[in-house]
């Protein structure tokens, strides 16, 4: 017998053994037989259990029936994050492209909306508290209540944290819960393992649930750390959700501006990777802490 | 002035028109965040019945911000027309409403009345009227401009094609630019937000489209949409600009947050008259947007939507080619759902119109906005109902530059076949010799920015 080279072929020969022995015409012997005759060396799975998924074809696909120049269209896609030649259906766009939109659009709503998991803050060993946004509808409406914490957040981050370190680090959601979980399993250990070895005291790291940039002020000025520095999701794109920013600043107070605070934004695998950042974040606070400044006060020093 | 109303059983009384007029708007987060608007359902339509019942004359006699210490109050106050005003002034604002919606009244008596009607005038009527009669109020108002082509022609629709790239790219940015071309996008203006804000970007940019349009006979303007100063300092190097860009907002101190002031865009103006590419006379474009005012804290504690209006009025002064909300665009903190966005893209539609101004609307959303794109392709479709002049056209939707959400190519061509509405004349003969469109219709060959690469 010939060796069955292609899935379609293995299937019918497996139905026709399946048919043959269930009218008794076949002894289980006979059939073992045949199927190690045709080479079927993996068994057949159903296909209620096929690991076969619907995907979204490659980005870089080009979408046009019939262009008038296929390589110049493949060529500006390649010059271009923009959704050009991905091709029409009537004047509406292809089910494909809307479908990929539609995809981009939930994984951004996904990362604002949904909350940093709880599972995650235990095995990352993180305290967690909130700021006076009480729900997700209230911390994007109400900006003011995400700079500071909640009344219990007070209470819990005076009682527990260490005071008087040289540095604080907080991991606040923002607006994007996905950056949180994609960058900081890597981005905290390099983070902790630098300052560590630069000889520089840090106090435990916690987490800000409806946190704003802000917030780092409000939590300074209860645990009086020299530096803090917040690891906060970005606004996402349709491109990523994952990107995460770190702002710094040295002994804020009530007339710090934004133009006191260090920012290393677009931190996530396609842009500074996450322990890459751990390291280069470690520079620069030890750089905050020698000149006792962040921001332009900072820059001005260089 | 009567400042006290009855709801049923409830009496509501109110200290200021200015309270009255923040609390009669829709619901929308920014009035929420200033703290202004109506506590409860009840007190809302309180405000709108005693708002409906004050005359133009009162609201005249009462700015929500005085005529002396801010410039966009005056450029209102001096702009009115005196004699105008004097003919409607005992008008109730709710009589206004009824005057606006009359079936005798045209869209030239309303062109009339708006020279009379100060900028906090037509944000009270707006206040009055539900989403339908904003539509119907505005699709009888057609304003029309002339910088190198005619923009709000009747029975047409058009496009600003908005190309832009991330690291501002001329090569990614013409890609852009051949796929909106190709699907008939680009008749309003060819117009780019860069990333680098300096002149040498700037120039390039406009060089680039300034020769692409000529290579292939496009007929429409150009603009690149950096701080007026950058493009004035551009256009005294030469640069080739047909529209002069800003962004522009309703409170003297919003304004001067924005780097911008009357004296600027009155020097802006002189100068695209005396060195610009353009046969205009209309040659300022204008963007705006309610609650820019509040992420900027210049409020004033004055409501959103009146803000809104006052800027059209700080606007109408330039006649400019074009001006364009992005309501959507500014936050969640300001406008937070689909539903307030397409209220502030009708109101913004209607107000901006009864202004005498040339209006499109960009009816987009940002990721953290409880808005998707079925909210956008309803305020796109209402909006161009009540006759829009122009929406943008963003690849895909996608603006890779500024991550939101905008009205895309496919829309643009969708929009124009599903209303029966042609691009503006000049550049549907343009589209036509190029294959693309065919009887108001999209060809085989349309969509495929490679026409462009011989």
């Amino acid at each position: 017998m010939a060796v069955a080279n292609n899935e379609l072929e293995k299937v019918i020969i497996q139905s026709v053994m399946e048919e043959l022995a269930k009218k008794g015409l076949l002894s289980q012997k006979g059939k073992d037989h045949v199927m190690a005759a045709a080479m079927m060396d993996t068994p057949l799975v159903p296909n209620t259990e096929s690991e076969e998924m619907v995907t979204f074809p490659p980005q870089e696909e080009m979408q046009i029936s019939n262009p008038f120049n296929a390589d110049a269209v493949k060529a500006m896609k390649k010059l271009t994050p923009a959704r050009i030649g991905i091709g029409r259906a009537g004047t509406r766009p292809k089910t494909m492209s809307l479908l990929r939109f539609l995809a981009d659009h939930a994984v951004a709503q996904d990362a604002v909306f949904l909350d940093v998991s709880e599972g995650f803050l235990q095995r990352m060993n993180l305290m967690s508290v909130q700021s006076a946004a009480v729900s997700k509808d209230e911390f994007l409406q109400r900006p003011d209540l995400g700079r500071r914490l909640s009344e219990e957040a007070v209470k819990i981050v005076s009682e527990k944290c260490e005071k008087n370190v040289q540095v604080q680090i907080l991991i606040v959601d923002g607006l994007s819960s996905t950056a949180i979980e994609a960058n900081i399993p890597d981005l905290l250990p390099a983070l902790m393992q630098g300052l560590k070895s630069a000889g520089i005291k840090v106090g435990a790291p916690f987490f800000v649930k409806n946190g704003r940039v802000w917030v780092q002020d409000h939590v300074a000025s209860i645990v009086n750390s020299e530096v803090i520095i917040s690891l906060i999701g970005e606004r996402p794109g349709l491109g990523t959700a994952e990107s995460l920013s770190a702002y710094m600043i040295y002994r804020p107070n009530e007339t710090t501006v934004e133009a006191d605070r260090t920012v290393i934004s677009n931190i996530h695998k396609g842009g500074i990777p996450p322990a890459e950042a751990g390291a280069h974040l470690t520079d620069v606070i030890q750089q905050i802490l020698a000149a006792k400044a962040s921001g332009v006060k900072l820059n001005q020093q260089k | 002035m009567i400042l006290k109303a009855k709801v049923y059983n409830k009496i509501f009384a109110f200290q200021s028109l200015k309270e009255v007029m923040a609390k009669a708007n829709e619901e929308k987060s920014g009035d929420e965040l200033v703290g202004i608007a109506a506590k409860s359902a009840s007190e809302r339509v309180a405000a709108k019945l005693v708002l409906s019942n004050l005359t133009l004359e009162d609201i005249y006699n009462n700015p929500v911000i005085p005529y002396e210490e801010d410039e966009v109050t005056r450029a209102i106050y001096d702009g009115l027309n005196l004699r105008i005003y004097q003919e409607i002034k005992s008008w109730t604002v709710g009589y206004l409403r009824e005057y606006i919606l009359d079936h005798k009244t045209t869209g030239e008596d309303l062109a009339h009345i708006s020279r009379g009607l100060t900028s906090e005038m037509i944000a009270a009527v707006a206040k009055l009227m539900s989403t339908m009669d904003l539509v119907f109020g505005s699709k009888k108002m057609r304003v029309q401009s002339h910088c190198n082509t005619t923009l709000g022609v009747p029975g047409t629709l058009a496009f600003r094609c908005q190309p832009n790239h991330p690291t501002d790219n001329v090569e990614g940015m013409l890609a852009s630019l051949k796929e909106g071309l190709a699907y008939g996008s680009g008749d309003a203006v060819i117009g780019i937000n860069p990333v680098e804000d300096n002149v040498e970007t700037v120039t390039r940019l406009l060089d680039t489209v300034k020769n692409f349009m000529l290579k292939w006979e496009i007929p429409t303007q150009n603009c690149v949409l950096a701080h007026v100063t950058t493009q004035m300092k551009a256009i005294e190097k030469g640069a080739p600009v047909d529209l002069v860009f800003q962004s522009i907002a309703g409170t003297q101190k919003a304004n001067d947050a924005f780097g911008v002031s009357a004296a600027i865009l009155d020097e802006a103006f002189a100068l695209a008259q005396r060195k610009g590419t353009a046969t205009g006379p209309n040659l300022m474009y204008f963007e705006t947007g309610q609650g820019s005012e509040v992420s900027l804290d210049a409020h004033l504690g004055v409501d959103m939507m009146t803000l809104e209006a006052r800027t059209y009025g700080y606007a109408r002064g330039y006649r400019p080619f074009m001006t364009n909300n992005v309501s959507g665009f500014i936050g969640p903190e300001t406008i937070y759902s689909g539903r307030e966005v397409i209220r502030a893209d009708l109101e913004d539609l209607f107000m901006g119109k009864l202004h005498g101004l040339p209006m499109g609307i960009a009816p987009c959303y940002t990721n953290h906005m409880k808005a998707d794109q079925n909210d956008q392709e309803m305020g796109t479709l209402l909006c161009a109902m009540a006759g829009s002049n122009f929406f943008m056209g963003v690849p895909g939707g996608d603006d890779v530059m500024l991550s939101y959400q905008d009205t895309s190519y496919h829309d643009d061509a969708s929009t124009r076949e599903i209303l029966g509405l042609r691009p503006l004349p000049e550049f549907e003969k343009w589209l036509e010799k190029m294959g693309i469109l065919e009887n108001g219709k999209l060809t085989e060959r349309a969509g495929d920015p490679s026409i462009f690469d011989k």
